[in-house]
C-alpha cells in the first residue's frame, strides 16, 4: 500500500520533466506560428494580424522551388542512407573482421568533420572528376554524412538484441530474405525509424555543404533562407514552416488514427 | 555462429540493390540534369539563359523582367551571403555563372587570383553613366575587371531621442555610457577599420603597430558591447531599442528612417568608409555575350535608378540619379557632398596582411 | 561469422554500399584536406605542397588550444544537459505510452523541420529583454522588471541544448524501446523497488544508447558555431568559427585543414577512449 502511494512521484515527476521538454521543444515554434501572421516584414516586432505572408507563399515560386527542391533531396537522400546505414550496422554489429576498426572509425570520421571542410573537399573532388553539379550531387553528399548517423543509431538498437526469435524463425524453414524482412525488420524497425528521422533532418536543414556542391539553380530551402538575412528574413518563411507543421501534424493523425484502429485488431 | 546463416544470399541480393542504386545516383551526375539546364558547357544551361550569382534581394524585379523582355533570354538567380564564400565556391572549381557580384576588395582579390575575366569596354557604352567618383576607383584602375554596381558607407545607426545628442565620430561607440547597448559588426575588416579610423589611420595598412594599437582599442571596447553582429541583426535592434548605436550599413539604415523619425544615421569622423559593390564576369563565363548586354543594360539611366529605388543604396550611374524617387535623393547622407566623400576611406584588399586582420578579430573576440 | 575474421559474402554485401559511399564521397575528399595540410596556401588561392608539418605545429599556439578547449568544454556540457532532458522522455515514450509511441517520437522530430534560423530567431523574441520569458517571469513575481536573456552564456547553453536534443533522444529511444519488460517486472517480483530496478537493470541495458547519443551530440556540437553566434551575440570564438574562417576570409586552406584533421583524430581517439571504457562490447549484438 505505501508503495503504491510513494511510487506515484516518480511517475509524476517522469511526466512533469516531459511535458516540459515538449513545451521547451515547441516555445519557438508557437512563436514562429505566431510570426507568420505578423502584419509586418518583421520577424522579432509584433505589428498586427495579416494573412499576406501566405498570399505571398502560394504566389513565390523562388520559395517554393526551394521547397520543393529540398523535399526531394530530403525524401531521397533519406531513403538511400537509411538503407545503406541500415546494413552497414548490421555488419559491424554483428560480424568481427578484419579491419573492422578502420571502418568503426570511418564511420565516427563522418560525423567529427566540420561542414566547411566536407564541403569545400566535396567540391574540389566533384570538380576534379568532372562531376556536374546539380540536385544529384546534392542528395550525394547528404547520403555521404547520414549514412553515419543512421548507422550509429541503428548500432544502439542492435545491441544486445534477442537473436532466438530469428533464429526460430529459421529453425522452421524461413529462407535467410523472409527472415529478415518478417523478423529482423520490423524488431529493428524504430531504431530504422529513427535513423531515418535524423537522416531527413540533417538534409533538409543543411546549408554549408550544400551551398558548396549545389549547382547553378538548383536551390534548397535553407541556402534561400539563408541567403536572406542579407535583407532579413521575411516572415513568408514562418508562413511556409507553419504550412508544412500543420500538413506534417494532420497527415500524422490521419496515418496514426488509421493504424491505431489496425492495432485494435 | 547464427549470423552467418542470416546474413548470405538475401542479403546479397538486397544491398546489391543499394549498391545499385548508389551507382546509378552517381551515374546519372554525369548525364542526366536535374536542374534547368540542357547545355553546352558544364553548368551552362540553355543558350538564353544568364546565371546571376549575386546577394538576395539586390536587384528589382523589374530589372529582371525588363531584362528578359529585352533580349528574349531567362534570368537564373542564385544567391551568396558572403565575398568570402562566394569566392571559395569560384576557387574549389564552382562554374557555371555569368555575372557575379563582388565588393571592393574581393574584386582585387579575385582579379589577382585569376578569377575575372577582362572587361571589353567597347562593349559597355553605357559605362559613360558612370560618375567619376566611382571610376579606377583603387581596387580596380581602369575598370579592367569591375564595373559598378551599387555602393553605400559605413556609419553609426543609433537612435537620436533616446541618446540625447547628435554623434558626429567613433567615439560614441567608446562611450562607458552607453555599455551594453552598443553593437559592432561581425566583419574583420568593418570593425578593425572602426577602430583605425578612429586612430586617424588607414583602413587599409599593413603597419604592424598601428594594427597593435587598433587591436587593443578594440579589447578596451568589448566590456561596452552587446556583441558583434551582422548588419541586418543589429539595424532591427536599434529600431526595437534593445540598442542604442550599431555599426551600420546606409541602405540598412534607409530601410528604417522614414518610419520612424528617432532614428538616424551619421558617417562620423574624422574618416569613415565607403564600399562599393560591383558587377564582374567570370573566367569561363557560358554566356560571354549575355553578360556584356546585361551590364550594359542595368548602366541605362532607367534600370539604373529602379534598381536604386528598389534597393535604396547609393547608385554610382549619374544618369540615373535625377530618376530617384524624390524621397530618396533628399536623404543627406545617401549622396554625400565632396567635403563628406573626401574623408570616405576605399577598402581594398591587403594581401598578406589580411591573415593577420583575421587574427586580431579572433584574439579580439577571444579577449 | 567465422571465427578467424575472415570476410564472408553476406559481410561484404552488407558493408559495400556504406563503404563504397563513403570511401568514394567522404574519404577521398578527405585525402584532398589531408594533402592541403601539408602545404602552403597562397593568399590569391593555389596551394603550394611542402610536406612539412608546419600547419600541425601552429595548432599549439595557445590562442588556438584555448579555443579548442573551449569548444570541448561547451560540448561536454551540452551532452550533460541533452542526456539529463532527454532520457527521462525517451523513458516515458518507451515505458509509459504504449500505443502513442511513434507518435510521440515524431513530435519529437517536427520542430526541427523548421528552418534553424527561424527558430532561433523565435527564441530570441522569447529571450529577449521585452520577450516572453521575462513578461512570464515578472508575471510569476520571480523578477522584478524585464531581465534580458539574449546574448549571455545561458542563452547559448540552451540554444545548443535545444539544437542537439533528438540527437540524444532518438537514440536513446532506439535502444530503450527494445528493452523487454518483463526483466523489470522480474526485478521488482524479486523485491527491487523502482529506483534499484531502474539502476541495476534498465539503465545498464540502455548504456548502447547514451554511447550512441552522447557520441552523436558531443562529436558534432564541438564543431558547432552557429547557435552560440546568434544567441551568443558572437562574443566568443569557438573551434568551429576559426576553421570556418580560416577556409575563407583567411583564404588558409592548408592550416585550415590541419586544424579539421586534429580536431578529427582527438575526436577519435575520444571516441575509441569512451567506448573502451564502457565496453565495447556494448556495442556488439553477438
Amino acid at each position: 500500500m505505501v508503495e503504491k502511494l510513494t511510487s506515484r512521484f516518480p511517475e509524476r515527476a517522469l511526466l512533469l520533466v516531459s511535458l516540459l521538454v515538449y513545451a521547451f521543444l515547441y516555445a519557438p515554434i508557437f512563436v514562429l506560428m505566431l510570426f507568420s501572421f505578423n502584419s509586418t516584414k518583421s520577424t522579432q516586432i509584433w505589428e498586427g494580424f495579416s494573412l499576406r505572408w501566405y498570399g505571398e507563399l502560394v504566389h513565390d515560386p523562388e520559395v517554393l522551388h526551394a521547397f520543393y527542391n529540398s523535399m526531394i533531396v530530403g525524401v531521397v537522400s533519406t531513403i538511400i542512407s537509411t538503407v545503406i546505414g541500415t546494413f552497414a550496422a548490421l555488419a559491424l554489429a554483428r560480424y568481427r573482421f578484419r579491419g573492422k576498426s578502420v571502418a568503426d572509425s570511418t564511420i565516427y570520421a563522418a560525423t567529427v568533420m566540420p561542414e566547411i571542410v566536407v564541403g569545400v573537399s566535396l567540391l574540389a573532388f566533384f570538380v576534379s572528376v568532372g562531376f556536374h553539379l546539380g540536385l544529384t550531387t546534392i542528395i550525394i553528399a547528404h547520403v555521404a554524412f547520414s549514412i553515419s548517423f543512421v548507422t550509429i543509431v541503428v548500432r544502439a538498437r542492435l545491441a544486445g538484441m534477442d537473436r532466438s526469435l530469428e533464429e526460430a524463425a529459421m529453425d522452421l524453414g524461413a529462407t535467410p530474405r523472409t527472415t529478415f524482412l518478417r523478423v529482423t525488420l520490423p524488431q529493428i524497425m524504430p531504431g530504422v525509424l529513427a535513423g531515418a528521422l535524423l537522416a531527413f533532418s540533417l538534409s533538409f536543414e543543411d546549408f554549408v555543404i550544400t551551398f558548396f556542391v549545389a549547382g547553378v539553380g538548383s536551390s534548397t530551402l535553407p541556402l534561400l533562407i539563408y541567403s536572406m538575412i542579407k535583407r532579413g528574413v521575411s516572415p513568408v518563411i514562418n508562413a511556409l514552416s507553419t504550412v508544412m507543421l500543420a500538413a506534417t501534424v494532420v497527415a500524422l493523425l490521419a496515418v496514426g488514427g488509421f493504424l491505431f484502429r489496425r492495432e485494435e485488431h | 555462429m547464427t549470423g552467418k546463416r542470416i546474413s548470405r544470399r538475401s542479403f546479397l541480393r538486397l544491398s546489391g540493390a543499394g549498391a545499385l542504386a548508389g551507382l546509378g545516383v552517381a551515374a546519372t551526375g554525369c548525364t542526366v540534369n536535374t536542374t534547368a539546364q540542357q547545355g553546352e558547357s558544364k553548368g551552362g544551361g540553355s543558350k538564353n539563359q544568364l546565371n546571376l550569382y549575386n546577394w538576395t534581394d539586390y536587384i528589382a524585379p523589374s530589372n529582371i523582367k525588363d531584362f528578359e523582355k529585352k533580349t528574349g533570354a531567362r534570368v537564373v538567380q542564385d544567391f551568396y551571403t558572403s565575398n568570402e564564400e562566394m569566392l571559395a565556391k569560384l576557387q574549389a572549381g564552382g562554374t557555371g555563372y555569368d555575372i557575379i557580384v563582388p565588393s571592393d576588395y574581393m574584386v582585387q582579390i579575385m582579379a589577382k587570383s585569376k578569377l575575372l575575366e577582362e572587361l571589353d569596354h567597347s562593349r559597355i557604352p553605357n559605362f559613360k553613366n558612370i560618375g567619376k567618383d566611382f571610376r579606377s576607383l583603387p581596387f580596380d584602375p581602369g575598370n579592367r575587371h569591375s564595373i559598378p554596381w551599387q555602393w553605400g558607407t559605413t556609419g553609426i545607426f543609433y537612435n537620436r531621442r533616446k541618446v540625447g545628442k547628435k554623434i558626429e565620430s567613433w567615439d560614441a561607440m567608446w562611450d562607458p555610457g552607453f555599455k551594453g547597448k552598443i553593437a559592432m559588426l561581425d566583419d574583420a575588416r568593418e570593425l578593425i577599420a572602426a577602430a583605425l579610423e578612429h586612430l586617424g589611420y588607414s583602413i587599409n595598412t599593413k603597419d604592424k603597430s598601428k594594427l597593435e594599437e587598433a587591436k587593443q582599442l578594440l579589447i578596451k571596447q568589448k566590456p561596452l558591447l552587446k556583441g558583434y553582429f551582422a548588419d541586418t541583426d543589429s539595424d532591427q535592434m536599434v529600431a526595437k531599442g534593445d540598442l542604442l548605436l550599431a555599426q551600420n550599413y546606409s541602405g540598412n539604415a534607409m530601410l528604417y528612417i522614414f518610419k520612424n523619425r528617432d532614428l538616424e544615421y551619421v558617417i562620423p569622423g574624422p574618416s569613415s568608409d565607403r564600399w562599393t559593390d560591383n558587377m564582374c564576369i567570370p573566367k569561363g563565363a557560358p554566356h560571354l555575350d549575355l553578360a556584356y548586354e546585361f551590364i550594359n543594360f542595368m548602366l541605362s539611366p532607367e534600370q539604373g535608378a529602379a534598381l536604386t529605388n528598389y534597393t535604396m543604396y547609393g547608385t554610382p550611374n549619374h544618369a540615373a540619379i535625377p530618376l530617384v524617387k524624390k524621397k530618396i535623393r533628399q536623404v543627406p547622407w545617401w549622396n554625400p557632398p565632396e567635403s563628406v566623400m573626401k574623408r570616405l576611406q576605399v577598402m581594398q584588399d591587403v594581401g598578406e596582411a589580411t591573415r593577420l586582420y583575421e587574427r586580431i578579430f579572433t584574439e579580439v573576440k577571444s579577449a | 561469422m567465422d571465427e578467424k575474421g575472415r570476410w564472408s559474402r553476406g559481410l561484404v554485401a552488407l558493408l559495400f554500399p556504406a563503404g563504397f559511399w563513403l570511401g568514394v564521397f567522404f574519404v577521398v575528399p578527405l585525402l584532398f584536406i589531408l594533402v592541403y595540410s601539408f602545404g602552403e596556401s597562397g593568399i590569391y588561392g593555389g596551394i603550394t605542397i611542402t610536406f612539412h608539418p608546419s600547419n600541425y605545429l601552429r595548432v599549439f599556439d595557445p590562442l588556438y588550444l584555448d579555443i579548442l578547449v573551449r569548444s570541448v568544454v561547451i560540448a561536454a556540457l551540452n551532452t550533460l544537459f541533452c542526456l539529463i532532458l532527454g532520457y527521462p522522455l525517451a523513458y516515458l515514450i518507451c515505458f509509459k505510452a504504449r500505443r502513442w509511441k511513434t507518435l510521440l517520437i515524431l513530435l519529437v522530430m517536427i520542430p526541427f523541420w523548421t528552418n534553424l534560423l527561424v527558430r532561433t530567431y523565435a527564441w530570441m523574441v522569447i529571450l529577449g529583454g521585452n520577450g516572453v520569458a521575462s513578461h512570464l517571469l515578472e508575471f510569476l513575481g520571480i523578477t522584478r522588471g524585464p531581465v534580458d536573456f539574449l546574448f549571455t552564456p545561458q542563452a547559448v547553453m540552451m540554444g545548443m541544448v535545444y539544437g542537439y536534443l533528438p540527437f540524444m533522444i532518438l537514440p536513446l529511444y532506439a535502444s530503450l524501446e527494445k528493452l523487454d519488460v518483463r526483466l523489470k517486472e522480474a526485478a521488482q517480483d524479486l523485491g527491487a523497488n523502482r529506483w534499484r530496478t531502474f539502476w541495476r537493470v534498465t539503465f545498464p541495458l540502455s548504456i548502447p544508447g547514451v554511447l550512441a547519443g552522447s557520441i552523436l551530440v558531443f562529436v558534432p556540437s564541438v564543431g558547432e558555431f552557429v547557435i552560440p553566434d546568434l544567441l551568443g551575440g558572437s562574443r566568443t570564438v569557438l573551434i568551429g568559427n576559426l576553421i570556418q574562417q580560416q577556409f575563407l576570409n583567411a583564404r588558409n586552406w592548408a592550416f585550415g585543414s590541419a586544424l579539421a584533421m586534429t580536431l578529427s583524430a582527438l575526436m577519435l581517439a575520444a571516441i575509441i577512449a569512451y567506448i573502451r571504457k564502457v565496453g565495447a562490447d556494448k556495442l556488439e549484438g553477438i
